[in-house]
């Protein structure tokens, strides 16, 4: 018998608010606001305050999806980059690098923000890049 | 601290509790955490401090897991009164859990304008006096109806729906919620109705807010909401001569049935 609590921050966006997730016997059961958090001070958004229950959700989709024949079927990493990329190559050669945008996300660090931007900017040559916050 | 410490690995040690709910010194935070046997090593860590959270609520997970176990859990004043209640609406079994009590400090006890920041024992601090009336509601009432409506309703404009205010009540426990009755309040609509939203979930607090302040605490608008619990729970003693979680006699006020004869004193002051 275990009930801990483990201190983490908001994956939903760009704030970074900083948050306590419950933890009995191994299950994800809630999310509290960490009160002395400089950042978020003690509060959440409706977001933050349900951010447990993606992680075990049963409808999570885990494993990668590709559309066939107008279905989405299971397939490997592997599978899905290799589409992704030969989609992306074939576009920029018939297109030019300009037909493609990256769309960056408030889930990720910083780190993972600016790899993906060199590769928009680097491998791809396009200065299109935005994120998900301004959506 | 000490004698919390103390206290609680006694508790354990005596298997008089298999766990006990408080607050554990981590990454330079205070968290929420359950101390038991196979952890006492880690007693060192439980800390006592003005930072709160709901402790209860946690409890009420924990023990609805295990029903057949004993549970402690680190009560003030205001989590005392919220066992007490807990009790009366059968959340919790009188013998399945064992509150070890802190006083506040009176910059706390100010700050919350607490009528009593002590439970009935304590291990740790020192008894202050209560606050009998609450300033921030006399200001308020000090408004004449208008200017109170229009306080009220600015108040509530700035609500951004995030229910903090319900999730974190350690008095919310109900199962389904009219805060999320679809008829009542409408999806993807910011403010949510005002006042409906606020007044609905004031009037639900009847017979349940402890005046912990949690709720105020958790809200990222700043809109005073302890201070509308606090003039519900005025107005709960003055028609109800009750004070939730003051005694485990008398029938909560929601619980009443039958006819029951209330006047309205000043409703158009
Ligand atoms: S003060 Fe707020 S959080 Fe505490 S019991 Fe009352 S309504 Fe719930
Ligand atoms: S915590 Fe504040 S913003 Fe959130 S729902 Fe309650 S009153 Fe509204």
């Amino acid at each position: 018998m275990e009930y801990k609590t483990v201190l983490t921050t908001c994956g939903y966006c760009g704030c970074g608010c900083g948050l306590y997730l419950e933890v009995l016997d191994g299950q994800l059961v809630g999310a509290q606001p960490c009160k002395t958090d400089s950042v978020s001070q003690g509060g959440l958004c409706i977001k933050g305050w349900n951010v447990h229950e993606f992680v075990q959700n049963s409808e999570r989709l885990t494993k990668p999806l590709i559309k066939k024949d107008g279905q989405f079927k299971e397939a490997t990493w592997d599978e899905a980059l290799d589409t992704v990329a030969s989609r992306l190559k074939k576009i920029k050669e018939e297109n030019g690098p300009d037909r493609i945008a990256f769309l960056t996300s408030a889930k990720c660090t910083n780190e993972e923000n600016y790899l993906l931007q060199k590769l928009a900017r680097a491998v791809v040559g396009t200065n299109n890049v935005d994120h998900c916050a301004r959506l | 601290m000490k004698a919390m410490q103390a206290r609680v690995r006694k508790l354990l040690e005596e298997n008089k509790i298999d766990g006990f709910i408080g607050l554990k010194m981590e990454h330079g935070h205070p968290a929420p955490f359950m101390f038991s046997r196979e952890n006492l090593g880690e007693m060192e860590t439980l800390v006592v401090g003005d930072v709160r959270y709901p402790l209860n609520k946690a409890l009420l997970k924990v023990s609805g897991q295990y029903p057949d176990l004993t549970f402690g859990v680190m009560v003030r004043g205001c989590d005392e009164r919220g066992i007490t209640e807990l009790l009366k609406w059968n959340q919790l079994h009188r013998d399945r859990v064992i509150p070890v009590g802190v006083a506040c400090s009176s910059e706390l006890a100010q700050l919350c304008e607490c009528y009593k920041p002590y439970p009935s024992d304590w291990v740790v601090g020192e008894k202050t006096e209560g606050i009998a009336k609450s300033k921030r509601l006399q200001k308020i009432e000090g408004m004449n109806q208008k200017e109170r409506l229009s306080y009220w309703l600015n108040q509530f404009n700035k609500c951004i729906k995030c229910y903090g205010c319900r999730d974190v009540c350690p008095m919310c426990f109900c199962e389904v919620c009219s805060l999320e009755d679809r008829n009542f309040i409408l999806t993807g609509k910011l403010p949510p109705e005002n006042p409906t939203f606020h007044l609905s979930r004031a009037v639900h607090m009847v017979g349940r807010c402890i005046d912990c302040g949690l709720c105020e605490e958790a809200c990222p608008s700043n809109i005073p909401v302890r201070t509308l619990y606090k003039k519900i729970n005025e107005i709960v003693k003055e028609y109800f001569d009750y004070r939730t979680g003051e005694s485990s006699e008398g029938k909560s006020p929601l619980n009443l049935l039958g006819e029951v004869t209330l006047e309205l004193s000043d409703v158009n002051k």
